[in-house]
């Protein structure tokens, strides 16, 4: 199966391409595409593959009229659901927001830590802060709004929800998400002495595990 | 032992910018790096050092430095006076600082940012291959503080100094050209026009992250959210208030306003440059 005819490519400036494509799935198939294609030297020099929500941005891009009128040929292959490593994460479920989750879900508050940690998520893409993920795979009877109030600090390895995402927050910052648990050490998150310094990138797939205590 | 410059007085915003931080905005990280990237590579070039060696960008207020032992410098970028131990240096050129001496980089005649070049360099330890100070988020040395102390680099052999050189003036009118897209299409067609035709003027909520611009607002067509995005340097990213913000070098790296056009980017050094009340004119091109 292939989605070339799927992909529409809008240029950015002088040296950017955005690329969009109709969901999540179909831009993680061409953000993995991307990525096979520049490890296999046959992309065009990119200084930056950015993926969004639904986009994949090539930034420092010495022909993009050129590139684009490429991609809108390519053949990409839809993605295996087991591609890619999978990296755990402990998680506390004792968030404030545990019981309006909860309620939200229709559930009761011991059973949000089974029904979280049940899925397998994946990395769409980063941003709002570095080592930042919005993790998809919940199903949609599961997204829940942000909140009303923003708190002025969520701490760090605070295990959130909001819209179709999950995330890990991995440094204290404000934040509007629901809180359903906690990372009992989030510093793997992020961490400078690492050659690849975020634990979750784009494209990574990740299940919560439930730590025992957890109710 | 290396040489090392000792902040006497840090100024109302002083930073260690290089050619910043590329390759990680995959990641969430920004790019970072002089906002004036003109003003980094001449003064780079006047001492001999590598094109995007780490320099002290200061806004609008100025710094001063001492130093334990003597070194070359360039104060360029925005103007300023500059004085070495109270005596008037020369501005935008390379000046002997003798050891023990203090560098006074005074408040800006015009412009926003001076820039502070050593050669040698500043050689605080890179973060993932930068040494820029990103204020988005927060990598990268923090702002410098009086007191701080900051290590040098080994200095090229001696380059031909130069008694003048090219620097241009601040903008008294900011002319930035923008190519629409990539959501143009989330506009009414007058706003492209508005953006084109009217006449902006830089706000004082400007900072690293954007040039905010107070004037028409422009017009979407719809009000629904963009799913987040990729983010490019110079994008006009237009608020719900419909006043275009124009991304500088610590612009997040996604984000969920359209995006009306991009400006070039070899018009961004200018823009770093344009003092609150500057007129700004968004041309097609």
């Amino acid at each position: 199966m292939t989605q070339s005819r799927s992909v529409q490519v809008r240029l950015a400036g002088r040296h950017a391409v955005l690329v969009e494509l109709p969901d999540a799935e179909r831009t993680g198939a061409f953000h993995a595409e991307l990525l096979r294609r520049r490890a296999a030297g046959t992309l065009p020099p990119v200084a930056e593959i950015v993926p969004g929500a639904r986009t994949v941005l090539l930034d420092g891009v010495p022909h993009p009229e050129e590139l684009a009128r490429r991609i809108a040929h390519w053949d990409v292959p839809t993605r295996a659901a087991d591609d890619g490593g999978v990296v755990e994460i402990p998680v506390r479920y004792d968030g404030p927001d545990l019981a309006q989750v909860a309620a939200l879900w229709g559930v009761a508050v011991h059973e949000v830590a089974a029904r979280h940690s049940s899925h397998t998520f994946r990395v769409a893409f980063c941003g709002f802060a570095p080592g930042f993920g919005y993790l998809t795979g919940l199903p949609a009877e599961l997204h829940v709004p942000r909140r009303d109030t923003p708190r002025t600090r969520v701490p760090a390895g605070a295990v959130a929800l909001a819209g179709p995402y999950s995330a890990v927050y991995p440094r204290a910052t404000p934040g509007g998400w629901q809180l359903i648990g906690t990372m009992p050490d989030p510093a793997p998150l992020w961490d400078l002495g690492r050659e690849e310094p975020a634990l979750l990138t784009p494209g990574t797939r990740v299940r919560f595990v439930a730590e025992d205590g957890t109710p | 032992m290396t040489a090392e410059l000792t902040v006497v007085r840090s100024g109302a915003l002083t930073t260690v910018q290089d050619g910043g931080r590329r390759g990680h905005a995959h990641l969430g990280v920004p790019r970072s790096g002089a906002l004036d990237a003109a003003a980094l590579r001449l003064a780079n070039l006047l001492l001999g050092n590598a094109p995007g060696a780490a320099v002290l960008e200061t806004t609008l207020t100025g710094c001063a430095l001492r130093t334990d032992r003597g070194v070359t410098v360039v104060v360029g970028g925005a103007p300023c006076p500059v004085t070495v131990d109270g005596r008037p240096a020369a501005w935008g050129v390379p000046v002997r600082v003798p050891a023990g001496a203090v560098l006074d980089v005074g408040g800006v005649t015009a412009g926003v940012r001076s820039y502070v070049a050593v050669a040698g360099g500043i050689a605080v330890e890179p973060v993932l291959g930068s040494r820029s100070t990103d204020l988005l988020s927060g990598l990268g040395p923090a702002p410098v503080r009086d007191g701080d102390v900051l290590p040098l680099g080994a200095p090229a052999r001696q380059p031909a100094l130069p008694d003048s050189a090219p620097w241009p003036a601040p903008p008294t009118e900011l002319t930035l050209p923008l190519r629409p897209g990539p959501r143009a299409d989330w506009f009414t067609p007058g706003a492209l026009r508005t953006l084109t035709s009217a006449t902006y003027r830089v706000s004082q909520h400007s900072n690293r992250i954007g040039l905010r611009t107070e004037g028409p607002a422009l017009e979407r067509l719809s009000t629904g959210e963009l799913p987040s995005e990729g983010m490019v340097l110079g994008a006009v990213q237009v608020p719900p208030d419909g006043r275009p913000v124009v991304f500088l070098h610590d612009h997040p790296t996604t984000g969920g306003y359209p995006v009306i056009g991009v400006v070039a980017e070899s018009a961004l050094a200018a823009a770093a440059q344009a003092a609150p009340g500057t007129p700004v004119r968004f041309t097609r091109g």
